[in-house]
């Protein structure tokens, strides 16, 4: 079975990041699985599932010149986690309203006491500094009605609206 | 009846022109038995198309009839040589399929279409479509053209965002 480590990376946005890193990955022999890579605020932040043949030693020394040209910086967690586990996510919900502090909580909050499982969130603040706007798309897995979940995030001030996640195969 | 073999990607054959069906004779009915059952032997999939199991000819079967939450559709559907000829709306939706296991994405799919195509004896079928069953069709047609939803998934957080606002734009700059 293989031994992953959750790989996280996060410096000042920059061309060549992805293309540097992986290239030093691949050059120690290092396999790739599942990986979220995105541009937050000007820093680019990478979280990846990396399986490095010789370990977390080997993995800090084939990183080191390639963090110190891009000016990362790297955290490694060992994960029980592999491949092949993915959960379909069921729910879609999506928020938005006049930023303040504690919607991400409220809304969030709301969806637990419902026995909701995130699987996947993408916040971003959108409008200008004098009237930020947050907007907040989460899709993730639930057995409870729509209605109850919909009733959930009602009143919590900001429009928040649940729809039905129906995955086709085909 | 046997259950045929699924062709799954990177088999380079997914990505084949598939070609319109001429005889409608007893040989392409028994096929499509087959690949009836071979839809129901995997994971619940709406539909099945005929490359998907390596037969490179313009035949789809569609089944939105059994979603957990029943949907607009109109049953069981064996559809030769589909064509849609008209589409309306966009939405996005989350998509898998039996040639990409373990992976599902979002596509932003037409949300009503018309469609022409024929049954297993030649005669022709008409539809009006729309939402779960329009999109199983564009899905399953996209098959018989070497097209995969992978070739369509967008990230969420980009792209429908940008054309909304892009489709904005342009109006305004048209008043």
């Amino acid at each position: 079975m293989t031994d992953w480590m959750m790989m996280t990376l996060i410096g000042a946005d920059r061309p060549g990041i992805v293309a540097h890193v992986t290239r030093a990955l691949s050059d120690a022999g290092v396999s790739l699985g599942e990986a979220s890579m995105l541009r937050l605020g000007g820093s680019f932040s990478i979280m990846m599932m990396v399986s490095a043949p010789e370990g977390e030693a080997g993995l800090r020394r084939a990183m080191t010149p390639v963090l110190d040209q891009l000016g990362l910086r790297m955290h490694l967690d060992p994960v029980d986690g592999g491949l092949h586990r993915h959960q379909i996510p069921n729910v879609r919900v999506r928020v938005n309203g006049a930023d303040r502090t504690g919607i991400v909580a409220d809304v969030t909050g709301a969806l637990l006491d419902q026995g909701f499982n995130i699987l996947e969130l993408d916040s971003d603040v959108a409008g200008d500094s004098d009237s930020p706007l947050y907007i907040m798309t989460i899709e993730g897995y639930s057995d409870r009605s729509l209605d109850a979940l919909t009733r959930a995030v009602e009143g919590l001030g900001v429009n928040a609206s649940v729809s039905p996640v129906e995955t086709l195969i085909g | 009846m046997p259950v045929l073999n699924i062709l799954k990607l990177p088999d380079a054959r997914l990505k084949q022109l598939s070609t319109p069906v001429e005889r409608f004779d007893d040989a392409l009915r028994a096929f499509i038995a087959d690949l009836e059952e071979t839809r129901q032997a995997g994971p619940a999939a709406v539909g099945i198309a005929a490359p998907q199991v390596g037969r490179f000819q313009r035949i789809v079967i569609l089944d939105c009839s059994t979603t957990r939450k029943p949907v607009p559709n109109h049953g069981h559907l064996i559809l030769i040589n589909p064509e849609i000829s008209e589409w309306d709306g966009y939405e996005i939706g989350r998509e898998g399929c039996l040639s990409v296991p373990d992976y599902t994405g979002n596509v932003i799919r037409a949300t009503h279409i018309h469609l022409k195509a024929q049954d297993p004896f030649g005669e022709p079928l008409e539809f009006d479509m729309e939402g779960y069953e329009a999109r199983a069709a564009q899905h399953e047609i996209d098959h018989l053209d070497g097209m995969l939803f992978i070739d369509r998934v967008v990230s969420r957080r980009t792209d429908l965002f940008r054309r909304k606002v892009y489709r904005k734009g342009r109006k305004k700059a048209e008043a």
